[in-house]
């Protein structure tokens, strides 16, 4: 069993026929992941109670109005479980239960959603490719010898696999739309405050938000329906009305002006991502969009920023884990503040150190107004930048990406030169805005993504327009060789 | 490239950071943390006079929930976390250091 040719409708339309219960669905989805999990090594975590769970939805009956119910899920390690471990793939949460469930976890299971399991991650979401997990390596799906890409890897290939229709990730620089590129799914990375935060393991708390992946565009906007949301344990989540996100999807492109940054198609950027760029550009343009070449001339700027900004937000979250109130504790500590050197230093690995210590660094008497409010003012021109075209756009493309999927251990040991990365997706953080990655081709048999950039809270014209451009490529009906033979 | 820090500083910023760098690995990560400050340098050459710094894009400012008293009532479960406790309470290593009395 994959999901393969299903989406979320035809298999609700299946669970509300009673042509399969959701505990069949839920055992089968099971089998194939437990079938997978040798070569992908996509899960953290099991839900044992799962197919008990689905029996209790089954008992109570599917709700005919409401695409989750009955429906198997996975969610990414970093989002916090009662009835699961939740590690953040760090050896500091090593046995750590939570005795609240993340409000996204809540929202899920009240819509009758299935929670299978846990995804991999990097180490407390720091990382592009999800080989930083302090437990094992997630693949991509399409090629076992390269990354799904990260943090949300674990996230993305278990939908990129056809194992379940959807997950959660969360995206603090590019963590959902960077593994939706390399696995070739949808993913969306909400406008910031759009979604709760409550309950999601803090890495850059100013930039952090969950978002769902899944496979098209409109199983996506029925993932954020659920998900999105004021709630009052979280002070930055906004009370912006939430509109239903599958309304418009048929509305088209016809009439719609998209921007096109010369900086997203400069140097660095593979060939065949441009190629496949400037096709979906083309391809807009023929469904009766108008496409402009703009500029974004403070973008360039965006890793060194981020950087500055969300490595100080990490010195700062991760001051928590000290090995007193839970998690992992160093058992060679003599005196207490040997206990908060010995448990961090063997704790937390050398990604994690690094981001602290640079923070750290940023954060000092010395550095605070070289570093943090320079990159903090940056982060105002960043945003300034976005505002100008947004005057004349309704959205902007560009690639997700700068390269298909790359080899795994392939990565350099200069961290400087992973980061780049998350060129294009991090200036969208900064400014707080929505953004989506969804498939527009391949490179050497690979995905490409494509990057929609919205304004604020409208994250219902990124799929108005990402579905227009499904309707009209098949790029999303590929399927990865390890699930699809 | 200029060094912007040498190992021992390296040592001193991890350890603000409650960590210790392993001597096998302090060079490593020596030049790296020079190497992305090298980076975050690049920042001087945008003109930033009279710019307004962005700590948060929220525009939820001091969100304040009514004074009410909330007892949890989850201590049990709180414990059963901590790596070590003691009749209701977290066990941790002595604070004081009696070596200095000495």
């Amino acid at each position: 069993m994959n999901y393969f040719d299903r989406d979320l409708e035809s298999v609700h339309q299946q669970l509300v026929n009673g042509d399969v219960t959701s505990a069949e669905l839920t055992k089968q989805t099971l089998a194939n992941i437990a079938a997978q999990e040798p070569d992908l090594q996509a899960y953290l975590a099991m839900n044992e109670a799962a197919v008990e769970q689905a029996e209790a939805v089954d008992a109570a009956g599917i709700d005919p109005d409401n695409v989750l119910s009955g429906m198997p899920v996975a969610i990414k390690d970093n989002l916090v479980t009662t009835n699961m471990p939740t590690t953040a793939a760090s050896k500091m949460l090593e046995n750590f239960h939570s005795l609240f469930n993340a409000t996204v976890v809540e929202k899920l299971q009240a819509a009758g959603a299935i929670i299978v399991g846990k995804t991999n991650l990097d180490e407390f979401a720091m990382g592009s490719s999800t080989e930083k997990s302090a437990y094992q390596t997630t693949k991509n799906p399409w090629d076992l010898t390269t990354v799904p890409g990260g943090s949300s890897g674990g996230s993305a290939a278990t939908v990129s696999a056809g194992q379940v229709l959807a997950s959660l990730g969360s995206d603090t620089g590019g963590s959902i739309r960077q593994p939706a590129s390399f696995t070739g799914v949808v993913g969306m990375k909400p406008t910031y405050g759009r979604v709760s935060r409550w309950g999601l393991i803090a890495f850059g708390s100013s930039f952090d938000q969950v978002g769902p992946f899944t496979r098209t565009v409109k199983d996506n906007a029925y993932l954020l329906n659920a998900i999105a949301g004021h709630d009052d344990h979280d002070a930055t989540s906004s009370d912006q009305e939430v509109p239903d996100f599958t309304a418009h999807l048929n509305d088209g492109v016809q009439g719609m002006r998209i921007a096109l940054p010369k900086e997203y198609l400069g140097d660095g950027i593979a060939p065949a991502v441009k190629d496949a760029i400037r096709a979906a550009a083309k391809q807009y343009e023929d469904l009766g969009a108008t496409v402009e070449t703009v500029s974004l001339p403070h973008a360039k700027y965006g890793v060194m920023a981020y950087y500055a900004l969300a490595s100080s937000e990490a010195s700062s979250n991760l001051e928590r884990f000290d090995g007193i109130r839970y998690g992992y504790r160093s058992p060679e500590a003599k005196n207490l503040e040997d206990l908060y050197v010995q448990t961090r230093s063997t704790g937390f690995g050398n990604e994690v150190k690094r981001r602290i210590m640079l923070g750290t660094f940023a954060l000092s008497a010395g550095s605070f107004d070289k570093y943090f409010k320079k990159a903090a003012q940056i982060r105002t021109l960043i945003i300034e930048d976005f505002q100008k075209v947004f005057q004349d756009h309704d959205l902007i493309m560009g690639p997700t990406a700068p390269t298909k999927a790359f080899q795994i251990g392939s990565e350099s040991t200069d961290p400087t030169e992973m980061y780049v990365n998350d060129v294009m997706t991090i200036p969208v953080n900064l400014a707080g805005l929505p953004g989506m990655s969804l498939p527009a081709g391949f490179s050497d048999g690979l995905p490409i993504g494509m990057q929609l950039i919205g304004k604020p809270f409208a994250e219902s014209t990124l799929y108005q327009a990402g579905h227009a451009f499904e309707q009209n490529t098949d790029f999303h009906q590929h399927t990865p060789q390890l699930g699809g033979k | 490239m200029s060094e912007k820090v040498d190992q021992a500083r390296t040592q001193h910023i991890a350890g603000l950071a409650k960590l210790k760098i392993a001597d096998q690995e302090l060079a490593q990560f020596t030049d790296q943390l020079n190497e992305m400050l090298a980076m975050l340098d690049k920042l001087e050459a945008v003109d930033t006079e009279g710019v307004t710094p962005t700590y948060s894009v929220t525009d939820q400012l001091n969100v304040l929930r009514p004074d009410v008293a909330n007892n949890w009532g989850e201590r049990d479960a709180l414990l059963r976390n901590a790596p070590e406790s003691v009749d209701g309470l977290i066990r941790v290593p002595t604070i004081i250091d009696e070596s200095e009395d000495k």
